[in-house]
């Protein structure tokens, strides 16, 4: 065994020199026992090194420089020793510098990105507290690396804070600047940085409020700020609070503004259809004559959700206004509902149709339309917000409730919908025309007249 | 109303700047204060100097100088018919927060931007002001990105450039349609005027520069924008194209996007709607995929559903872009070309320049690929390597089940 002993843990010099010996002394690398300063390191080496005074010069790659002056600075006591290894394989394959896939090459690479995340974190959590004395202004730090990379950042900070005069102290190193010059001294602990500082409540407040409660996302902030960095970050004692709260903010945030938009509904849905007019979501603008958007007072509490303008109403460029139209009104009159109080829409808001001859035939939106247009009818709720919606057939209740349903099951009950305000479902009443039996027609024509008239009862409640 | 203090201010202030989505101080050049009589350095690449639990970086001290606005934009907490409280920092109040916070290692400078008060002119006057202040009379040499206002005279506009390192305007919205309806009171042609305008003064400084060493810089870090995705009528596709003509036509270093939460005016028992978090995400997937997977906007847009023109929100577009396109695969990972080993899911952009730099000497085993990615079960379906050929599962008719993630981990990313 042979020792080589360095000065200190980031003594990139020494082993650079030492290793340069041994490689040309052809050393393995196993046969070497790397130690720190006085701290023995194996107490079975006992063989100081032997370095030949004239060793033949070699060259390595500057990439393999690099990644030494990183890998030097690591915790890790084998870290002199991989870098032999590697060191004593580039003077075969010099090559391989470039083969990130070796186990040992990515090792070390490994360990270089946690030297360089460790230098990157010093710098962006490291905390200076005011300690200012007869001299003026003065700033210190409490600090606590993983690795040995205080000397290495020391630049810096020195070309960051030159004009200020600081201290950093970490348990290995103190760094002094006094504008001037740098100074090094030994290790330090907590109890000798200041306590406090008040610009940290201000600090503080910034945190708080600069923090979006609606989008709480806590795993990616500790993937960044891992918990090991708390102790000494002063904001870092709010997280809890923060966290637990941020319902609550959420909730207030939304209160603070509600009534701002109070009064305008009228002109903002104006707006909304004059947008909705030039819609190019799906490709059914492109056949149809126009958008036919919903009508009826924005202040509804109940409004109707269709399925699609017809022939007629892509024409007028009105909902409810064809065939289907006219058994929808007069099941409304006959349920005591007055058409004029309520909203009407449709699910999809282009006509959709097979052209046949010069005849129109109605065709069935898709899934993927339904979902384009979805928007539509979210927006027109939101302003409008209804106490109750009601889905006419399958179209409009998929619309409403994102699922495909089933209506007969569903059918004549409140359902909840996601904003939490109530849904109805029942048949569209062009279902109602394509029944050829009278007795039958009539039977589902008073079925649907039953549907609404209690789904309008829910209202009076 | 009683006096606010600094703090109380500063409570209000960035509050009201917590939805510009920027906090980016990278990009500019590397300055030192050595041989100043300030403090601040730049490096090029930002540092984060905290994390919210929103997950957001805090780099910058973003706030605005007041949160009263003469506009009436509906997406806007500030605007005018809004009952927020309201308040107005001084110049001097800026400067000297900024340098507090500097001093202490808080922050890498300032992002400030302001709701318009008096007149577009005065406003912008006011910003440039705390800018001045810092680098003149502070000698501050950290990071300032400054959101400049369309409608102020370009004079005020171009200083306020030679004082940042990055400017900023918002072109708001995704769509014409939806700028008119949301911000009636701006104007799409006004936005983009100034935005041209920022280019062409961008180009210019750099061009003098590289004549003359004693030219100004002007934006060293470029000009950035913002736009809202959710509050119109805007799929996917149209963002994207969006974007990236923003990026060509304006030369624009960032586009962001701020995920919109419709704030409706109900009563207290209509429940709160989240922002749509995830789709903002995909957003900013795409957006890599163009800026340094050399994607064209067109065939991210063919990664989109093509019936209603959104990305599929359970998987990443690289990956639906791949299960859409699966004549491309498997590609052989030892010798297929670079732009093709970017576009197979779960490889990045350093693991395939190692892939390149690696099979220069030798044939890559699937092992040697795991070493080289974060997950080699997500790339295993989409190459062929020494000994390994995905037979089995490269012809099952459906492949997204085996690689997509799991649908809990998708709810865990989502809240």
């Amino acid at each position: 065994m042979r020792i080589v002993a360095l000065t200190a843990p980031d003594d990139f010099d020494g082993w650079r020199d030492a290793a340069r010996a041994l490689v040309a002394a052809r050393v393995p690398a196993g046969e070497v026992v790397w130690q720190v300063g006085d701290v023995p390191a194996d107490l079975f080496g006992d063989e100081a090194v032997d370095l030949p005074p004239d060793a033949p010069a070699f060259a390595v790659s500057r990439r393999f420089v690099d990644l030494a002056r990183s890998v030097v600075m690591h915790a890790d006591p084998e870290r002199f020793a991989l870098l032999h290894a590697m060191l004593l394989r580039l003077i075969e394959q010099p090559g391989r510098i470039e083969d990130m896939a070796d186990p040992l090459r990515r090792r070390l690479e490994d360990i270089a990105k946690a030297v360089r995340r460790d230098i990157h974190k010093m710098r962006a959590f490291l905390r200076f507290r005011e300690a200012s004395d007869e001299q003026g202004e003065r700033f210190v730090a409490w600090f606590e690396p993983e690795h040995h990379i205080v000397r290495h950042n020391a630049r810096f900070f020195v070309d960051r804070f030159n004009a200020m005069r600081w201290s950093i102290l970490t348990p290995e190193l103190s760094l002094h600047w006094d504008g001037d010059t740098l100074r090094e001294g030994p290790g330090a602990s907590r109890a000798d940085a200041p306590e406090g500082d008040p610009t940290e409540a201000v600090w503080k407040t910034y945190y708080a409020s600069i923090f979006n409660p609606a989008r709480l996302k806590v795993g990616a902030m500790l993937k960044e700020m891992p918990r090991k960095y708390w102790k000494n970050m002063p904001e870092t004692a709010l997280v809890g609070e923060l966290i637990a709260g941020a319902r609550a903010r959420e909730v207030a945030m939304i209160d603070t503004v509600k009534p701002a938009t109070g009064g305008n509904s009228e002109a903002a849905w104006a707006a909304l259809r004059e947008e909705a007019m030039g819609c190019t979501r799906c490709p059914l603008h492109r056949p149809a004559t126009q958008t036919v958007f919903g009508e009826g007072p924005v202040d509804a509490a109940l409004m109707f959700v269709g399925e699609q303008p017809g022939d007629q109403e892509d024409l007028a460029g009105r909902p409810f206004v064809g065939p289907a139209g006219q058994v929808f009104d007069a099941a409304l009159a006959e349920a005591g509902i007055d058409r004029a109080g309520v909203y009407v829409t449709n699910a999809v808001k282009h006509f959709k149709f097979e052209q046949r001859g010069k005849r129109r035939i109605h065709a069935k939106p898709g899934v993927g339309e339904i979902d384009a247009c979805r928007w539509w009818v979210e927006q027109e709720r939101l302003l409008v917000r209804p106490r109750l919606t009601v889905a006419l057939g399958a179209t409009a209740a998929r619309s409403l409730t994102g699922r495909t349903v089933t209506i007969g099951k569903e059918r004549g009950r409140p359902i909840a919908l996601a904003d939490g305000t109530q849904g109805w479902i029942t048949v569209h009443p062009s279902f109602l025309l394509r029944i050829t039996d009278a007795a039958q027609a009539e039977d589902e024509r008073a079925r649907f007249v039953e549907d609404l008239r209690n789904a309008h009862a829910l209202l009076q409640d | 109303m009683a006096q606010l203090d600094t703090r109380q201010k500063l409570e209000i202030l960035a509050d009201a700047a917590k939805y510009d989505a920027s906090c980016s101080s990278s990009g500019t050049t590397k300055r030192k204060s050595a041989g100043g009589k300030g403090i601040g350095s730049t490096e090029g690449m930002g540092i984060c100097h905290a994390y919210a639990p929103d997950g957001r970086c805090i780099s910058l001290l973003k706030i605005l100088l007041t949160n009263s606005c003469i506009f009436d934009c509906h997406y806007c907490i500030n605007r005018k018919s809004s009952n927020v409280r309201r308040a107005r920092f001084t110049a001097q109040e800026v400067v000297q927060l900024t340098l507090a916070f500097y001093k202490r290692n808080y922050i890498e400078g300032l992002f400030l931007s302001s709701g318009i008060i008096r007149s577009s002119n005065y406003t912008m006057e006011q910003i440039v002001e705390v800018a001045r202040s810092l680098r003149e009379d502070h000698d501050f040499r950290g990071y300032i990105h400054l959101k400049t206002i369309p409608d102020a005279d370009p004079e005020l506009v171009h200083q306020a450039g030679l004082y940042a390192d990055r400017v900023s305007i918002n072109v708001e919205l995704p769509t014409t349609g939806g700028l008119k309806r949301l911000a009636p009171e701006k104007s799409e042609t006004r936005i983009e005027g100034a935005m041209a305008g920022m280019k062409s003064a961008i180009i210019d400084t750099a061009d003098a520069r590289t004549r003359y060493r004693s030219a100004p810089r002007f934006a060293p870090a470029g000009q950035s924008t913002q736009m809202i995705v959710g509050a119109d009528a805007a799929t996917d596709g149209d963002i994207v194209t969006r974007a990236s003509s923003l990026y060509g036509r304006f030369g624009l270093r960032r586009v962001y996007y701020s995920a919109f939460s419709p704030i409706p005016d109900a009563s207290a028992v209509l429940p709160l709607q989240r922002p749509p978090l995830m789709r903002e995400h995909r957003l900013y997937q795409s957006d890599w995929l163009m800026r340094f997977y050399g994607y064209q906007p067109r065939e991210v847009v063919a990664a989109a559903d093509p019936s209603t023109g959104m990305l599929p929100l359970d998987i990443d577009p690289k990956l639906a872009w791949a299960l859409r396109f699966r004549e491309h695969f498997p590609l052989d990972i030892n010798r297929a070309p670079r732009e093709m080993l970017l576009r197979v899911p779960g490889l990045g952009v350093k693991a395939v320049n190692a892939i390149l730099r690696a099979r220069r000497w030798r044939r890559l085993g699937l092992d040697d690929v795991a070493r080289l990615t974060v997950s080699v079960a997500k790339v295993r379906p989409f190459i062929v390597a020494e000994g390994w050929r995905p037979v089995a599962l490269a012809d099952k008719l459906d492949l997204k089940p085996l690689v997509a993630p799991r649908r809990e981990q998708l709810e865990l990313f989502a809240a």
